[in-house]
């Protein structure tokens, strides 16, 4: 029976919300194929690793591919590594997350099976056998239905756009070592590094605290990053590109067209003007606040809740209100 | 150094996207189409590349698209690229068939480089640099936001979440190229006239067929109307109060 297969990412052994929804989209489908979902993690040799926990969200079996080779990602190492899964479990859907690793990493394994890939879907579902998505496109200024005409069948889904469904299961997991030729490897990855310590990504968190050039100056970020904190640990600043383009703030926390699409519980755009090409990467946050003096900017177009004032004296408020109500929790 | 860049013509960032009545295509008139932007990224990377070699070296563009996408292949001659190919050929949304088309056109090139940008602008695939690495049988690394060629090898800054990392590449390589420290120049008059006398190739692209069929395109349903809860810091609390009691967001 054609089962699915999800490929599940782990960081420093640790599973993200990512891998719970790939695993959950997974068993879905699996289920209205009469069939079940298997997952695979790729990682280091000997990382602690609670793979099993991925069989609460729907995976009968998870496979666990160790090699010193695969601790960082390499795609020349995990390509071959994972063709090689795909081809002998004869899957009839295989899902990733669309994070850098899954958007880097699906392509190659499309053209190396020599199927289509959908990228970054927001919905899918299988029917009489065919697989149909539905994914953004221009930016998310309009969606389309496709359906794939081939087997398997590789998507990407977007993160957090997916529910990770628990049950009471727990996977079987297997572990296994491929070879790797180390010294066949064109690519090598020489340095990481990390922007700042234990703070989420902005395409992961859950609540984005943006910035723009409203902000004046680069020091003022103290105000936006005092919000954030009481946010709590899911949350992480975010940047419009003049802020980025003037150097106040580093690329990896811009959002929009050419930055990054972001898709959080809550979002809150400060002194941005809501250009078209920043709502491009935003527009699907579930709750958008803005505030911003002009009550004619653009953002207010978007936002469920504004504000029409001057930042300034809206920041430390907010920050301190919410402080508060976090304080009786 | 010789750098091939494939790019693609889009819907200008600002374009309304409406779709006609069929329901399965965009209407494309009162659109104005440009470059894809992170395409600019890649081909003012290559311009950079060569004008730090003193001039040596060679930069084509090359893209597959109806003869309108000349326009585009003339702007990148106009920013400095020296020669262009448009593969004449219906784009579909099958990023693989696209990919097989370039990496026909691309077989036996002598290139040390082939950029792209990370994704176009109008399918937001991010899929097609990688394909063709892989049907071409070079190495890639994506998300560049910038590199240096040290010898037979590019050092890439990767921007990945959270942070970036270095990584090297043995050449020739394919770098997908997203948004770096370096703005596109926009071409100058100058540029602009000597695009005119830069070759410019046109011939038909190798396609296979599409594997993804479209069943239509929709529009995303619009927003519910918010509202100004109100001005300055007094709106406040009562921000708060919505925030925690009716849209559960903190
Ligand atoms: C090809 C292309 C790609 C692009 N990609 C992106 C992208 O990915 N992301 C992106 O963000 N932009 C992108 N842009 C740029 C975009 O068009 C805008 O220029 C940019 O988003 C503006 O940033 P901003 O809102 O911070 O600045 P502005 O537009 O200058 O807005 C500043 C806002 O701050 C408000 N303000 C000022 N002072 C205060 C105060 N004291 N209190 C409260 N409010 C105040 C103002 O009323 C104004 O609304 C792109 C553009 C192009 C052409």
């Amino acid at each position: 029976m054609a089962k699915v297969l999800a490929v599940a990412e782990q960081r420093d052994g640790k599973f993200g919300s990512g891998a719970h929804e790939v695993v959950s989209v997974a068993a879905r489908l699996a289920q209205d194929l009469g069939s079940t979902a298997q997952g695979v993690v790729l990682a280091g040799t000997g990382v602690s690793l609670d793979a099993s926990s991925l069989g609460s969200f729907g995976a009968d079996k998870i496979v666990v591919i160790e090699h010193d080779a695969l601790a960082d990602y390499n795609p020349e190492a995990w390509v071959s590594t994972l063709e090689n899964l795909i081809r002998e479990g004869e899957y009839r859907v295989v899902v990733f997350s669309a994070t850098t690793l899954g958007k880097d990493l699906a392509p190659r394994i499309a053209a190396r099976l020599d199927v289509p890939l959908a990228s970054d879907v927001t919905e899918v579902d299988i029917s009489d056998g065919m697989v149909s998505v539905t994914r953004p496109v221009f930016s998310g200024k309009a969606f389309a239905h496709l359906e794939i005409d081939a087997s398997p069948a590789l998507i990407s889904i977007r993160p957090n756009v997916f529910p990770s469904v628990e049950s009471v299961a727990e996977g079987e997991v297997t572990t296994v070592t491929p070879d790797i030729n180390v010294s066949d490897l064109r690519i090598r990855v020489l340095e990481r590094e990390r922007s700042s310590d234990g703070v989420v990504d902005v395409s992961e968190a859950s609540v984005i605290v943006s910035g723009g050039r409203g902000m004046k100056a680069p020091e003022n970020w103290s105000l936006l990053e005092s919000l954030r904190e009481v946010l709590g640990a899911d949350a992480a600043l975010g940047a419009s590109r003049a802020v980025v383009d003037a150097g106040w703030r580093p690329h990896g926390e811009q959002v929009g067209q050419t930055g990054k699409t972001v898709a959080p519980s809550l979002y809150i755009a400060v002194g941005i003007s809501g250009a078209v090409q920043h709502l491009a990467g935003m527009r699907t946050a579930k709750t958008i606040v803005a505030i911003n003096r002009d009550a004619d900017a653009p953002i207010f177009g978007v936002a469920d809740y504004g504000i029409v004032g001057d930042l300034f004296e809206v920041l430390p408020r907010l920050t301190d209100e919410i402080a508060e109500l976090r304080a009786k929790d | 150094m010789n750098v091939i860049v494939c790019i693609k013509r889009v819907p200008d960032t600002e374009a309304r996207i409406r779709i006609d009545g069929s329901g399965s295509s965009i209407e494309s008139s009162g659109i104005k189409y440009d470059m894809s932007p992170y395409d600019a990224f890649a081909v003012e990377a290559a311009i950079r590349l060569k004008e730090g070699l003193q001039g040596e070296g060679d930069v084509s563009v090359m893209t597959l698209g109806d003869s309108s996408s000349g326009e585009t292949l003339r702007k990148a001659l106009a920013m400095g690229a020296d020669r262009a190919v448009l593969l004449n050929g219906e784009v579909s949304l099958d990023g693989l068939a696209t990919a097989k088309a370039l990496a026909a056109e691309l077989e036996g090139s002598e290139a040390d480089l082939f950029l792209f940008g990370i994704k176009a602008a109008d399918d937001d695939q991010q899929q097609v640099g990688q394909m063709v690495a892989v049907l071409s049988g070079r190495p890639c690394v994506s998300g560049v936001s910038s590199f240096e060629i040290d010898g037979q090898t590019a050092r890439c800054k990767r921007e990945v979440e959270g942070g970036s990392e270095i990584v090297e590449v043995d050449l020739p390589a394919v770098l997908c190229i997203t948004k770096g420290p370096n703005e596109p120049r926009l071409p100058a008059l100058k540029g602009i006239m000597a695009a005119k006398k830069k070759p410019l190739e046109e011939r038909p692209a190798q396609l296979s067929g599409s594997r993804v069929r479209l069943i239509g395109f929709s529009t995303p349903p619009p927003r519910a109307e918010g509202r100004i809860v109100g001005e300055g810091p007094d709106a406040v609390p009562e921000l708060v109060r919505i925030l925690r009691e009716d849209a559960h967001a903190i």
